[in-house]
């Protein structure tokens, strides 16, 4: 009864937001304002940048201007907002009939343009196009992006927080946890006996066990860190595919030279196949090391990158009607994703953890025919 | 498109991080961590095994006294089997005992009635005796009282003589 009641006043709250909202947007459309793209604006979010953007428009707002690193005939150091307050040129692509921007530097970073937050160097003072890119020559850029800050300040927040559980464990020995160590420890348990202990085996799984451990929380302190909106967070770190690759790649790199006599002589020979399926088996599995890791990386780029297209998506259902009655059934919806979100971050971290481990696992099994 | 191509700078940080992360973490974090969880869990498995041993021990020490009770209730009952076997027969003795008393005592109180009884006799007979005679003298003196009568008598016993 209560519930019903509760829905019918949910549903007249909404309907009457929608209809305030059309009679807004009606006298909203006599200014021609640059039409609000929401694709861009997602693309551009979830891609890095050499700026932390706070608020304000997109151009002229306010932004922390990230320091731009960059080796070219000796190593270059200037702010980042030597390109977002250059010279904006723009060039008309060819094939899609779009203006392209960039920005062009100014003072340490004269010979430099941003287009697409790739920095570019100047070749007499202009950016050549081919087929909507440029393809000027690129400098080495080790640019503190905004990515990168936020790996920085994710792996300050990891160690701060686990050198609390540590300290604890120091203070007061072997007792029942309190506090964090309350909390993280059936975690770090879980991932001791559930991931390592239960796929690799019993007498080698103690050696992977600070890797996964390592990497577990690596994925959800970073996954979480990108769900927070402002400052700490907000940047795609984990839904990052270069972050993502790295990640897989240790985890290649440990299964290889983990692996036994036993795992490469499945790979190589399969033993118990007839010998013509041997020759067959040995490309499908040297594919198999390789396929394993790609999986996990475009698993944790593809859910990550997801789940903040789909929060910012229904954000923008707010500013595509132009209305902050929207906000009336965006946010709910925002509130709901956001939460699975939550989930979601914890998810893959045991996810990417788990199979590295089943991987390992494989690697170092020992032949029991 | 440069959404799914890896960006060189980036991989450079990732990679020194990650790699001084796991360093760090291994070496200051994870190792005294999982230690001091190890050491616990040690301890609570000990604290366990202990247990068990004491219960184990218990057990043992419960079934001994068990089994001292049980020795000692057996132990008991002989006793007063054996009690109450000794006092069955001191009273079977006892019994016997004042029978042969009793019997005794109404043995010599009979003898003792016999003879008194005897003697009783004894002197009623004598008694009688004398009071026969005394009749009897008191019977001739009232039949020779008279001459007539003395003749009478002496003629009925001339005729029982002479009957004869």
């Amino acid at each position: 009864m209560m519930r019903s009641n509760l829905f019918k006043i949910v549903a007249l709250v909404i309907v009457t937001m929608l209809n305030f909202s059309y009679s807004f947007a009606e006298k909203n459309e006599v200014k021609k304002e640059k039409e609000f793209n929401v694709g861009e604006m997602i693309m551009h979010h979830i891609k890095d940048a050499h700026e932390w953007h706070l608020f304000g428009p997109e151009h002229g707002g306010t932004s922390i201007y990230l320091p731009v690193i960059l080796i070219d005939n000796g190593l270059k150091v200037f702010s980042s907002s030597n390109f977002y307050h250059g010279a904006k040129d723009s060039v008309l692509d060819e094939t899609s009939k779009e203006y392209i921007y960039f920005n062009k530097g100014k003072g340490a970073a004269k010979d430099y343009a941003l287009c697409h937050e790739k920095i570019y160097k100047l070749e007499e003072g202009k950016l050549h196009f081919k087929e909507g890119h440029p393809h000027n020559a690129k400098p080495l850029d080790f640019s503190i992006t905004k990515n990168v800050l936020s790996l920085f300040m994710g792996t300050f927040l990891t160690l701060i927080i686990l050198l609390s559980v540590v300290r604890f464990y120091k203070k007061n020995g072997a007792v029942a946890p309190k506090g964090v160590a309350k909390f993280l420890e059936p975690i770090i348990i879980m991932v001791r006996d559930d991931i390592a202990k239960a796929n690799i085996d019993h007498h080698k799984y103690q050696k992977y066990v600070p890797y996964l451990l390592t990497i577990f929380f690596f994925i959800w302190f970073n996954n979480m860190l990108g769900l927070i909106p402002f400052l700490p967070g907000g940047a795609n770190l984990t839904g990052n595919i270069t972050v993502t690759f790295f990640l897989a790649f240790c985890t290649l790199i440990v299964t290889v030279f983990s692996g036994n006599k036993n795992y490469w002589g499945h790979i190589f020979w399969m033993p118990g196949v007839p010998v013509p399926m041997k020759f067959f088996m040995m490309p499908i599995e040297l594919i198999g090391i390789i396929t394993k890791p790609f999986a996990l990386m475009i698993r944790l780029f593809a859910n990550i990158t997801a789940g903040h297209i789909i929060v910012l998506a229904l954000i923008s259902i707010i500013f595509i009607n132009k209305n902050v009655a929207w906000g009336g059934l965006s946010v709910p919806m925002a509130l709901f994703i956001s939460v699975l979100e939550l989930l979601v971050a914890f998810l893959q971290a045991f996810l990417f953890a788990m199979l590295s481990s089943l991987f390992i696992g494989a690697a170092v099994e020992e032949a029991h025919h | 498109m440069d959404l799914i191509l890896p960006d060189f700078g980036l991989l450079f940080w990732t990679a020194l991080v990650f790699c001084c992360l796991l360093f760090v973490l291994t070496k200051f974090i994870w190792k005294p961590i999982l230690s001091a969880v190890n050491a616990r869990e040690q301890k609570i498995t000990e604290a366990l095994e202990l247990a068990d041993k004491t219960r184990a021990e218990m057990q043992a020490l419960q079934a001994e006294n068990d089994k001292i009770l049980k020795e000692a209730r057996a132990e008991r009952d002989n006793i007063l089997k054996e009690a109450k076997e000794a006092g069955n027969t001191m009273i079977e003795a006892a019994k016997s005992k004042s029978k042969l008393e009793a019997d005794k005592i109404v043995e010599a109180a009979r003898l003792s009635i016999n003879s008194e009884k005897a003697a009783a006799m004894e002197e009623l007979k004598n008694h009688i005796a004398t009071l026969s005679l005394e009749i009897a003298e008191k019977v001739v003196r009232g039949e020779l009282a008279s001459d007539e009568k003395q003749k009478a008598l002496a003629d009925k016993f001339a005729g029982d003589i002479n009957m004869n």
